[in-house]
């Protein structure tokens, strides 16, 4: 398959290289005003490169948003193991345990990741008020339920694609359902637990409507932080960048260590997995 | 295996998966019907009140301008968002399939801003498309000035009518490498067999991608379209992230929010959030019957 001629091929970068820089202009001016020192932090010269590098807009931007750093990783990290687990044990089932009515029930299951969550939101309010689950538990437990669907669908896919004489051979050996999960398909499950693991941190890491409803002010995670830091008058906007740059940096160092995991789970999503 | 043993498995599995049935159930179906019922009363105020409003809350709200605005602006972010994802993420997959150096790095780099939440993706923005004149102008607008291209500035989400479109900007950026991973998977997918007849009878690079790969793309176009305009008819954060709650900025997902959790009008708010619900529905289900469907025919 070799018609274009090379020179027509090289042409290419052109285009390329021009949408590298639009994708990096808002990472640029991230970057670059983080770097700044307050003194020369000037909306005039924001596309300058900073004089040295500076701390300073990250030291004032962590120390404003450390409580929702950490509360972000104190809901994210149990809300993706939980939910995961689960998925997994949920797309076994529904994949190689198939019981009647099994196949009825997977659209109902994945209808849920599309809705808008709006219109759970009433209830969902409600509800935690109801039995008195408040704040980041509460937002740790919105996060696995509504989590269920993409996590289940994922693994379904994965169970399916592997052979049924995996577990014939087993089962004429004897083992029952519980061992053949525990020896043969977990065992098998590493890279699906890591694609929905990082879906998972990422989605709940990054939602922002469960977020500002079911938390108050002491348990912001990071994006509501973010957010009010960013529609307050006080704050200036050089330390604004560095904030969204601490919001983006877990999420963003995922994806640049594991990003084919992150593709697979976003190709997943679309059902197209 | 014995019946027994058999039997006891059936069993467990059935067990096991309740939970998640069950928490499907109530916090999806069972919360929906919860958000109708509250849709349909006449709760305002901190307290619930189910006293029956028929579809009063509805009716109400096809005579409420701010709604109207509403509409008006989801169409607009719909149409850019949309059109502009597509054909973004279309051309990035088709220059990325010609088998250039650095491939895999150009990739990496249209795909990141997926991996960061909207909330920064719209505080980023919000100072790139500042919309300050004269000698107060920043942002890309002054990047404009320097590249002498001062034609190009505008009052970016801050336009009449048309600041919708610069929301979509900002979320075309975040989300146009989304396409181009489902186009370049597509792409690849394509027999190279079906290319390389077709060059045999003299068809040139344009003819390929016009007659033999668009339409074999359709259905990976298709769901494209259906992914991103249901996210578009969601689109929340990104927009209080840019603009924070302004009336000319405003989509149904904010004012269900804001007249539910400032305004305490709980009625109005389910109500929109149900019609919300019925406009993602109608380009879903058929797209999950259609995806299954297909899947039980291979």
């Amino acid at each position: 398959m070799k018609k274009t001629s090379r020179l027509g091929k090289y042409w290419l970068y052109l285009p390329l290289i021009a949408m590298a820089i639009f994708y990096l202009i808002p990472l640029y001016v991230m970057l670059v005003t983080g770097f700044k020192s307050f003194a020369e932090v000037d909306l005039k010269t924001m596309w300058n490169l900073p004089s040295g590098i500076h701390f300073d807009n990250y030291i004032e931007a962590y120390s404003k948003l450390a409580p929702s750093l950490w509360n972000s990783f104190a809901m994210v990290i149990p809300a993706a193991l939980l939910s995961s687990a689960l998925g997994s044990l949920n797309g076994f089932i529904l994949a190689k345990w198939k019981f009647r009515g099994a196949d009825a029930i997977f659209p109902f299951i994945l209808f849920g990741m599309f809705i808008p969550y709006q219109s759970i939101l009433i209830p969902l309010v409600q509800f935690m008020n109801a039995v008195g689950i408040k704040g980041l538990p509460g937002l740790a437990l919105a996060h696995i339920i509504y989590g269920i669907p993409i996590t289940t669908l994922t693994f379904r896919n994965y169970y399916a694609s592997l052979p049924q004489e995996l577990l014939e051979a087993a089962k004429i050996d004897g083992a029952d359902m519980l061992k053949i999960y525990r020896y043969i398909l977990l065992p098998l499950s590493a890279p699906s637990f890591v694609v929905v693991l990082i879906w998972q941190f990422t989605s709940a890491w990054n939602d922002f409507l469960f977020a500002v409803v079911l938390t108050g002010n002491k348990q912001w995670p990071i994006t509501v932080a973010l957010n009010n830091m960013a529609g307050s008058q006080i704050i200036a906007w050089n330390v604004q960048m560095a904030g969204s740059l601490l919001a983006a940096l877990p999420p963003l160092l995922i994806y640049i260590f594991l990003g084919r995991y992150f593709l697979r789970g976003l190709l997943a999503g679309s059902l197209k997995g | 295996m014995s019946k027994l043993l058999k039997d006891k498995d059936r069993f467990l599995s059935i067990v096991l998966i309740t939970p998640s049935i069950l928490a499907v159930l109530i916090f999806i179906y069972g919360f929906i019907g919860w958000s109708v019922r509250v849709s349909l009363s006449k709760w305002k105020g901190l307290n619930p009140d189910y006293s029956w409003n028929g579809l009063a809350n509805y009716i109400n709200l096809f005579y409420d301008p701010r709604f109207a605005v509403d509409v008006r602006n989801t169409v607009i972010f719909t149409g850019v968002f949309v059109i502009g994802t597509v054909l973004l993420g279309f051309f990035l997959a088709v220059m990325l399939d010609q088998g250039l150096k650095g491939e895999g790095f150009f990739r990496s780099l249209f795909l990141f801003p997926m991996a960061i939440s909207y909330i920064v993706t719209g505080v980023v923005w919000r100072w790139l498309m500042n919309p300050a004149t004269g000698s107060r102008t920043s942002g890309l607008n002054l990047l404009f000035s320097y590249l002498h291209l001062d034609f190009l500035q505008n009052a970016w989400h801050t336009t009449p009518k048309w600041g919708m479109a610069a929301i979509a900007l900002a979320a075309i950026w975040q989300m146009s490498g989304y396409t181009m991973a489902l186009y370049l998977a597509g792409l690849r997918a394509i027999p190279i067999e079906l290319r390389e007849a077709a060059q045999i009878d003299g068809a040139n690079e344009f003819q390929i991608y016009r007659h033999i790969m668009i339409p074999l793309l359709a259905p990976v176009t298709l769901s494209a379209l259906i992914i991103l305009g249901h996210m578009s008819l969601k689109v929340f954060d990104l927009i209080v992230a840019v603009a924070g709650k302004q009336l000319p900025l405003d989509v149904p997902a904010i004012y269900m929010w804001q007249t539910t959790f400032d305004g305490l009008f709980y009625g109005r708010g389910a109500a929109i959030s149900i019609l919300l619900l019925i406009s993602v529905a109608v380009l879903i289900i058929p797209y999950i019957w259609y995806t299954l469907h297909t899947e039980t025919e291979q």
